[in-house]
């Protein structure tokens, strides 16, 4: 072979083989849609509304069949209560399935603390429920497939297929996953998905006469939940778990964990 | 190869067999990687379908006002005018069928989760009429003076 054919057949070798190979390949449409669903669906909570009765988590304990005597909850509401010297207390006691309806704050073992209106900077409540995050850690520890994120990006379990072993429970940064007591299986909110597939809404948004809760799909630019975590000042719970979680809240502090 | 070799691998070939075939009986053919691939969506697909047939039992206002016209109209006017029916009332679940009657809360305590006086700055709870229970009425029930389908006060 001559000097200049090897060079020539080189070149177009070294080419060729660059060529990745995944450029090759052809795209499957339906891999790009799911990758871009439109329906994704996201939660709204606005906590100057909300007002702390616990009709929520009552409501969806009943919708869902979660024992109302079991100290286990899909949601719970949190309250918040900041004193002027820099004190921050927080309880949630039973979830708030029976609302709020002491001043005193039940810190458990310690007992009750009371802060008195004079006291008080700002205090408020915090609904809390899962978070449907868009990469959950939940999931990734299941060592099974029991659960699992549906396209349009709720979290499920399998309850046939979970053998109860807890570690989702513990994955969870924000805590919203539990031991069912009678299915005894890993239980959490699905946002009601037997509801918001079939046109309705969550029971928890049907149950909170003040509007603090709102449930929507978060890629239509039209729709109400979309619009404001587009367009308002939004916050989310523990970014830094990089979980990517897909309830906003309005009026979020950093002392809201 | 000799004999002392092909026994024990028999044995590991029997075992593959029945391994694959047990798999092969107890896993649902619809169980693998689906639209979330295989991080976030490898599932049994069908259980998707199980959890979207649960009944739902509460069934919204519209629902209760399809027949319930007069009560509903009493409403109108009142601050309770957009409360849910169901959080009183009980969830509605297949009524009028099933329940035949649904049981009402008509208790203090259902009534003090949202009047209560709290002090609650930047929260709605601070905008909501409310009492301190303990000097309130007693232990009576709220029903007993205020309508708690119109509780306006002028109108008690």
């Amino acid at each position: 072979m001559k000097r200049r054919d090897f060079l020539k057949h080189a070149a177009v070798f070294v080419s060729g083989v660059s060529v990745s190979l995944s450029a090759l390949e052809l795209i499957d449409p339906k891999e790009v849609l799911a990758a871009n669903p439109d329906l994704r669906w996201g939660f709204l909570v606005d906590t100057y509304k909300c007002v702390g009765c616990g009709f929520c988590v009552k409501g969806c304990k009943i919708e869902n069949d979660i024992p109302l005597e079991a100290n286990v909850t899909r949601t719970w509401v949190e309250r918040y209560v900041m004193t002027k010297n820099g004190e921050v207390l927080m309880d949630s006691p039973r979830g708030a399935q029976d609302g709020y309806t002491s001043k005193l704050i039940d810190h458990g073992a310690s007992g009750k603390k009371l802060a008195s209106d004079k006291e008080i900077a700002q205090a408020f409540f915090v609904p809390k429920l899962c978070n449907q995050c868009s990469t959950p850690a939940c999931v990734q520890v299941c060592p099974v497939g029991a659960t699992y994120q549906t396209a349009d990006g709720v979290v499920l379990v399998d309850r046939k297929w979970c053998i109860g072993c807890g570690y989702c429970i513990m994955g969870c940064p924000y805590g919203v996953r539990f031991f069912h007591p009678v299915e005894h299986v890993a239980d959490k909110c699905t946002f009601c998905y037997h509801r918001i597939s079939n046109g309705k809404t969550t029971a928890c948004v049907q149950a909170c006469a003040f509007g603090a809760r709102q449930i929507g799909n978060l890629r239509d630019p039209n729709d109400p939940v979309a619009k404001v975590v587009m367009k308002q000042r939004v916050g989310v719970l523990r970014d830094e778990y990089g979980t990517k979680p897909n309830v906003y809240y309005i009026g979020l502090n950093e002392e809201v964990r | 190869m000799k004999k002392h070799v092909w026994r024990p691998l028999w044995v590991v070939v029997v075992l593959v067999v029945i391994i694959l075939l047990a798999r092969w009986v107890y896993v649902p053919a619809d169980f693998g990687v689906q639209d979330r691939g295989y991080t976030f969506g490898y599932h049994r697909l069908g259980n998707e379908k199980e959890w979207q047939a649960q009944t739902p039992r509460y069934q919204g206002n519209n629902y209760c006002a399809d027949c319930h016209e007069e009560q509903t109209a009493r409403l109108a006017g009142g601050s309770h005018l957009d409360f849910p029916c169901e959080n009183c009332h009980s969830a509605a679940g297949e009524h009028p069928t099933k329940p035949e009657k649904l049981a009402i809360d008509r208790s203090r305590a259902l009534c003090l989760r949202c009047h209560v006086k709290l002090f609650m700055p930047s929260s709605g709870r601070n905008t909501i009429p409310g009492i301190d229970p303990e000097r309130h009425n007693g232990t009576g029930d709220c029903v007993d003076c205020h309508n708690p389908h119109k509780p306006n006060l002028e109108e008690m």
